[in-house]
């Protein structure tokens, strides 16, 4: 079998995404840890846990800071150290690689990582503000950028120089809500028709409501050990044999080329070495999908298709359950819904459901190798993993 | 003496002000960089000098936006675009003075100033594109 175990998955949590009233982010997380600990009882939380790692975008969201020792209490692992990691909505990806990180460097045998946000309770405004700070301020948010705006141009570029429709954008939406309405624990548990995305009010042309995730409250978190360990844990890990994270300008504008994400790009290839093998082994993946237009730059970027056929791809329904690679089984940040600190360790909850044979109705049959891939602001962080069976 | 004054996104605004679209020049290299960065970011010096820009472009792509944060409310919907600018680097700004059906890819924009300056942080006056 391809890839060397670089770290093992153990266990995994997520708590429902969704408009969860009443419950603070680290009430959401201890939701997560709860199911993780659960899951596996050879584990011994307070004993074998050493570090975690926790991604969390806005403080703004419930005024309050300092995420690591927070949650860490929250999830009765006081006095471990506690580390928080920002890269906007890939907070969480970023900390699961700073706890492969731990492991590998022998500093800690188990580490938690996760991520959490709580987002609905505040009006829509003031989310697309506090999320807009993931994008340069001194000249996008200056003159009136805003997210769904920044990945419009994206889309605009992408339509003029290969094509891409409209309807094909709509269609990753259709095609997500599908997964979605096969999640439990998704947000959005509906499908949609394809008029009915095309019908949706514009939000940024030629981006509509339904081209957009959604503003979620959630929580994910994983538990990662050695390979050599992992057994003595369960019988059943999933193991990373990939892994890369690149970084790009903060600004859309100082780049070349709008039509595709350099950063993930370039943590696709890192991870596709590591992990010794092509896009086309790919049973499973979790693709950033904030904007329907990213999924479609996804497929690109990571190479299932080539530069410029993503809208084709989704099209002849390559990107679906009994595709060429099944994207996106959660119902991704489009229908599962997008909790920004918690969805990098979210995607990877997913593969490990998929490749644990936990995927239920949206079980991709046979699924060996998964893959996620997940964008920071604009595409200023991309961060992939490479997952494979036992 | 103009290289008295600091690469800084600041400066960059103080020169707004003044009309003039202003970047850093890598002394060493050559390479151009707006926003201006204290350090060349391709030969890592700080041999520097200010260039002034030609405020002549072509648009590389755009969007209109209809959903837009609190305080561009009242021009809503507005078109966001990116241009590239003849001397080389790129700039994102507002076009305005063209409705949105008629702007298309490549069409030729020019950079314009608004010199204004609002109370609150950060007090900079603004630039944007037109035809």
């Amino acid at each position: 079998m391809v890839g060397k175990p670089l770290v093992s998955i153990i266990s995994a949590g997520m708590s429902k995404f969704g408009k969860i009233d009443g419950m603070y982010g680290r009430e959401l997380f201890a939701e997560a840890a709860k199911e993780a600990y659960e899951r596996c009882p050879n584990l011994n939380p307070k004993k074998n846990i050493k570090a975690l790692f926790i991604g969390m975008m806005g403080e703004s969201f419930e005024h309050q800071g300092h995420t690591g020792p927070t949650v860490a209490d929250w999830a009765g692992l006081l006095p471990i150290s506690a580390y928080r990691t920002e890269s906007a909505c890939s907070s969480s990806a970023t900390a699961l690689r700073c706890g492969m990180f731990a492991v590998l460097s022998g500093m800690a045998d188990v580490v938690m990582v996760g991520g959490v946000e709580k987002m609905t309770h505040r009006a829509t405004a003031d989310v697309t503000e506090i999320l807009a700070t993931a994008s340069d301020f001194p000249f996008e948010q200056w003159n009136g950028a805003t997210f769904p705006g920044l990945f419009a141009i994206v889309a605009t570029a992408h339509m003029h120089k290969y094509g891409t429709k409209e309807e094909q954008m709509a269609m990753v939406a259709v095609k997500n809500h599908h997964h979605g309405a096969m999640n439990l624990k998704a947000h959005m548990q509906k499908e949609i028709t394809l008029e009915q995305a095309m019908a949706s009010r514009v939000v940024a042309w030629p981006l509509k409501l339904y081209d957009c995730s959604l503003i979620t409250d959630g929580a994910s978190c994983l538990i990662l050990t050695k390979p050599n360990l992992a057994k003595k844990f369960t019988d059943t890990p999933v193991h990373i044999i990939g892994s890369g994270q690149a970084s790009d300008t903060i600004g859309l504008y100082e780049r070349n080329d709008f039509t595709s994400l350099k950063a993930g790009k370039l943590a696709a290839q890192e991870a596709y070495k590591m992990a010794d093998i092509t896009p086309d082994k790919v049973d499973v993946a979790e693709v950033h999908d904030c904007f329907t237009i990213a999924e479609i730059i996804a497929y690109e970027d990571l190479g299932f298709c080539k530069p410029g056929k993503g809208g084709p791809f989704i099209e002849n329904g390559d990107s679906q359950i009994g595709g060429k690679v099944a994207v996106n089984t959660s119902g991704g940040l489009k229908a599962k819904g997008h909790p920004v600190g918690a969805t990098g360790t979210a995607q990877a909850y997913e593969i490990y459901e998929q490749l644990t044979e936990h995927g239920e109705r949206r079980q991709v049959k046979g699924a060996e190798i998964g893959l996620t891939h997940n964008i920071g602001g604009l595409g200023a962080t991309g961060v992939v993993h490479i997952f494979r069976r036992d | 003496m103009a290289q008295a004054i600091p690469f800084t996104i600041e400066s960059f605004y103080k020169f707004v002000g003044e009309g003039k679209l202003m970047a850093a020049k890598c002394n060493k290299c050559g390479y151009v960089s707006l926003p201006p960065k204290p350090m060349c970011p391709k030969c890592l010096t700080k041999d520097l000098s200010w260039v002034e820009l030609k405020n002549r472009g072509k648009l590389l792509s755009y969007t209109v936006i209809h959903v837009s944060p609190a305080q561009f409310q009242s021009i809503c919907p507005y078109i966001l675009g990116i241009m590239k600018l003849e001397d080389g680097p790129n700039l994102i700004g507002m076009v305005r003075g063209i409705e949105t059906s008629k702007i298309n890819i490549g069409m030729s924009l020019t950079v314009d100033f608004d010199k204004s300056l609002p109370s609150q942080w950060p007090s900079w006056p603004r630039y944007f594109f037109k035809p």
